[in-house]
C-alpha cells in the first residue's frame, strides 16, 4: 500500500512539476499563462493521436511538443506581440483547447465510445534494484518523463539564477522597459520563455495520455494546468519549492486512489475534490510569498 | 470612430472574423462550411420553436454574463461563474424539494433567494480571500469550479437523489416550485424576464451608483483611487459577492423553470462560456442581452447539426476561443494607443 502511494504520488507530481516549472518560466518574463491548461489538454490529445495512428510512443511525444508550441505561439502572438490582457487571453486559449480537442476527438475517432489505447511509457530501469521494496517501485520503476522533470529542476535553478540569458529573463519580468533600453529584447525573451514552456507542458500533456491513461478523454486535463499555476505561486517562484509543492499535490492526487481503494465510507467526491480543496487551503496560508516578479501579468507595449 | 460606433462594429467584426475562421476549420474537418451554417443558422431561427429554444438557451448565458461583467469592470477576473451558478443550483434544489406545502410564489422566490445566495457566498468567499490572504481570484475561482461539480456530484448521489436510487438525479421539484410554461411545448418562462430585467439594474449599479463607479475606478487604478480614499478591499467582496450571486440565481432559474431537478453536467459550460458573452458585449450589462442571445443562438444550432451534419457541439467552445480571440486582438494596446482599451488592467494582487 505505501510503496504504492509514494510509487503514485511521485508519477503524479511529475506532470505537474513539468507544467509549473516551464510556467515558472513564463512567469519570470513577465507573462501569466493561464492558458497553459489548454497547452497541456492539446498535447495530451495530439500524444494520443499520433501514437494511435503510429504506434510509436516517440512520434506521440513529438507530435503533443508540436501541438503544445502552437498553442503557446498563439498566447505569445497575443500576449506579447499584440499585448492584450493575459488573463482573458489565457482563459480564451483553455476555451479554444477544449472545442478543438473535442471535435477533432470525435473527428477522427467517432463518438463510439470504445475505449481506443495506446502503449505507455515503460519504466526506465529493470530488474533486481527496481524490485527493491519502496525504493523501488518510487525512485526506479518511473518512466523517462519523470527523471527528466525532477532533472529540470536543479537545471531550472542554473539557469535562471547563473547564465545570462536567466539574468535578461528576470529584467525582462521585473522591468520590461529597462530591459528594453539595455537592448535585451523583451519581447524575444518572452517568446524563447513561452517556447520552452511549451515543450515542457507538451511533455506534461503527452504524459496524462502516455503516462497514465494510455488513452483520451474530452477534458482529461481536468484542472491540472490550473494546479500548476498555483504550485507555480506556493513555490515562491523557486525551482525547489516548485518541486516540493508538486509532490505535495502529487500525493494529493495519489490519495485518491489509496483512499478510494480502503472503502472509508465516505463519499469518493471528496477525495476527487482534495487536489482542488488544498490548493485553496495551502494558498490562503501561504499565498504569494516570494520573489515575484514586478511586472508579472501587466501587458507591455514596446515604446 | 466614435466610441459608440466602435462598440458596435467591433464585436460584429470579430463574430464574421471568428465565423469566417470556423468556416476554414470546418472544412479543413471534411465538412461542407455553407451547408454547416446554414444548418446552424435555421436550427437557431428555423421556427417558432428554435427561436423560443435559442431564447432559453441564452437565458443562463445572460445571468453568468452580467457576473461576468460586473467583476471584470472591477479587473476582478472572476472565472468561477460556472461554480457559483452550480452552487445556486445545489442550494436551489436542496431548498425546493422541500417546499412542496408553500404557495407557488413564495416557493419559487425562497428557490430564487437560495440560489442567489449561494452563488453570492461562493463569490465573496473568493472576493475575501483576494482582499484578505491575497490568494489570485483567478486560481480560487477556478479551484471553486471543480470542487462544485464534485459537490453536486455528490449531492445527486447521496442526499438529493431521487427515491428509487437508481439514477444520479435528484428528486424533482414540487410543482409549487417550478415556473409556468407560458406556451406549451415551448418551454418558455419568467426567467428570461427577470434575465432581461437585471441587465439595466446591474448597468444602473455599475454607472449610477457611487459603489459601482468605486468598482470601475478600482479596476482603472488601484493606486490613483487609494488616494482619493476608497479601499479597494471592500469594493472588491462586494463585487464578487454581487457577481456570484447573479451566477447562481442563474443555476436557480434553470433548475426551477427547466429541468426542475439537478444532475451531474448540469451546466455545459455557461460560466466559461460568459466571459465571451461579457467580451463580445464589452463588459456593458445591457450589451450582455443580445450578446448572450448570439451565443444562445449558437449553442442551439450547434446541437442541431450535431444531429444532422454529425459535427461535434463542442465546435461551440472552439468558436468562443476564437470570438475572444479576435476581439482582443481588436483591441489591442498597439493599434489604441492613446485611446483607452475596453478591458481595465492593473496588477493582480497576488502580484503584489
Amino acid at each position: 500500500m505505501l510503496d504504492a502511494f509514494l510509487s503514485s504520488t511521485i508519477s503524479m507530481a511529475a506532470p505537474l512539476l513539468l507544467a509549473a516549472l516551464g510556467e515558472l518560466l513564463v512567469e519570470q518574463s513577465g507573462l501569466i499563462n493561464i492558458g497553459i491548461e489548454g497547452v497541456m489538454l492539446t498535447a495530451a490529445f495530439c500524444a494520443m493521436a499520433a501514437a494511435y495512428a503510429t504506434g510509436s510512443i516517440a512520434t506521440g511525444l513529438g507530435c503533443a511538443i508540436a501541438g503544445a508550441l502552437l498553442m503557446s505561439g498563439l498566447f505569445a502572438v497575443m500576449a506579447v506581440n499584440l499585448a492584450v490582457n493575459q488573463v482573458v487571453a489565457g482563459t480564451a486559449l483553455d476555451i479554444f483547447a477544449l472545442g478543438v480537442t473535442g471535435v477533432l476527438y470525435r473527428r477522427i475517432f467517432g463518438e463510439t465510445g470504445k475505449a481506443l489505447t495506446v502503449r505507455t511509457l515503460r519504466g526506465v530501469f529493470r530488474g533486481a534494484l527496481a524490485r527493491l521494496p519502496l525504493v523501488g517501485p518510487a525512485l526506479l520503476q518511473q518512466n523517462g518523463l519523470v527523471y527528466f522533470a525532477f532533472l529540470m529542476v536543479p537545471v531550472l535553478h542554473l539557469v535562471l539564477y547563473r547564465t545570462r540569458w536567466g539574468l535578461k529573463l528576470r529584467a525582462a519580468g521585473e522591468r520590461p522597459e529597462a530591459a528594453d533600453a539595455l537592448g535585451l529584447g523583451v519581447y524575444c525573451l518572452r517568446w524563447q520563455a513561452l517556447m520552452i514552456s511549451g515543450v515542457m507542458t507538451g511533455l506534461s500533456g503527452a504524459y496524462l495520455t502516455l503516462g497514465y491513461a494510455n488513452t483520451f478523454v474530452e477534458g482529461m486535463s481536468a484542472g491540472r494546468g490550473f494546479i500548476a499555476l498555483s504550485i507555480v505561486i506556493l513555490g515562491g517562484w523557486r525551482p525547489v519549492r516548485i518541486a516540493i509543492a508538486s509532490l505535495l499535490f502529487g500525493a494529493a492526487l495519489a490519495l485518491q486512489f489509496v483512499l478510494q481503494a480502503v472503502n472509508t465510507g465516505l463519499p469518493y467526491q471528496l477525495f476527487l475534490a482534495l487536489p482542488y480543496v488544498l490548493t485553496l487551503v495551502v494558498l490562503t496560508i501561504l499565498g504569494g510569498q516570494g520573489p515575484v516578479p514586478s511586472a508579472l501579468g501587466e501587458p507591455y507595449v514596446r515604446e | 470612430m466614435s466610441p459608440v460606433i466602435s462598440a458596435t462594429v467591433k464585436p460584429l467584426a470579430a463574430m464574421a472574423v471568428a465565423i469566417g475562421l470556423l468556416a476554414i476549420g470546418l472544412a479543413a474537418l471534411g465538412a461542407n462550411p455553407a451547408v454547416t451554417l446554414t444548418a446552424l443558422l435555421s436550427g437557431a431561427f428555423g421556427d417558432w420553436l428554435a427561436v423560443a429554444d435559442t431564447l432559453l438557451k441564452a437565458t443562463p448565458l445572460v445571468f453568468t454574463g452580467l457576473s461576468v461583467s460586473l467583476a471584470f469592470s472591477g479587473s476582478i477576473w472572476n472565472i468561477g461563474a460556472e461554480g457559483q451558478l452550480l452552487f445556486g443550483a445545489l442550494a436551489a434544489t436542496a431548498c425546493g424539494i422541500h417546499l412542496a406545502r408553500w404557495s407557488h410564489v413564495a416557493a419559487i422566490s425562497a428557490v430564487l433567494g437560495a440560489g442567489a445566495i449561494a452563488g453570492a457566498l461562493a463569490g465573496a468567499l473568493c472576493g475575501w480571500l483576494r482582499t484578505r490572504f491575497s490568494v489570485n481570484e483567478v486560481i480560487s475561482t477556478i479551484m471553486l469550479n471543480f470542487i462544485a461539480l464534485q459537490a453536486v456530484s455528490w449531492a445527486v448521489h447521496g442526499p438529493l437523489m431521487e427515491p428509487s436510487h437508481s439514477y444520479p438525479i435528484s428528486q424533482k421539484l414540487p410543482a409549487a416550485a417550478c415556473m409556468h410554461w407560458f406556451f406549451p411545448p415551448s418551454r418558455l418562462n419568467c426567467g428570461l424576464l427577470l434575465a432581461i430585467g437585471l441587465a439595466p439594474a446591474c448597468y444602473f449599479w455599475l454607472y449610477r451608483t457611487n459603489s459601482g463607479f468605486e468598482l470601475r475606478a478600482v479596476g482603472r487604478n488601484p493606486r490613483a483611487t487609494a488616494f482619493f480614499g476608497i479601499a479597494a478591499g471592500p469594493i472588491t467582496v462586494v463585487a464578487m459577492a454581487l457577481s456570484g450571486g447573479l451566477a447562481g440565481l442563474g443555476g436557480a432559474v434553470q433548475v426551477c423553470a427547466i429541468t426542475q431537478r439537478l444532475f451531474e453536467r448540469f451546466s455545459p459550460g455557461w460560466g466559461y462560456e460568459a466571459i465571451a458573452v461579457a467580451l463580445v458585449a464589452r463588459l456593458n450589462p445591457l450589451a450582455v442581452v443580445p450578446s448572450a442571445l448570439f451565443f444562445g443562438a449558437l449553442d442551439n444550432g450547434a446541437q442541431v447539426i450535431q444531429r444532422t451534419q454529425g459535427v461535434s457541439p463542442v465546435l461551440v467552445q472552439a468558436a468562443q476561443g476564437l470570438i475572444i480571440f479576435v476581439l482582443l486582438a481588436f483591441d489591442t494596446p498597439i493599434l489604441a494607443r492613446g485611446r483607452s482599451a475596453t478591458l481595465p488592467h492593473h496588477k493582480q494582487p497576488a502580484d503584489a
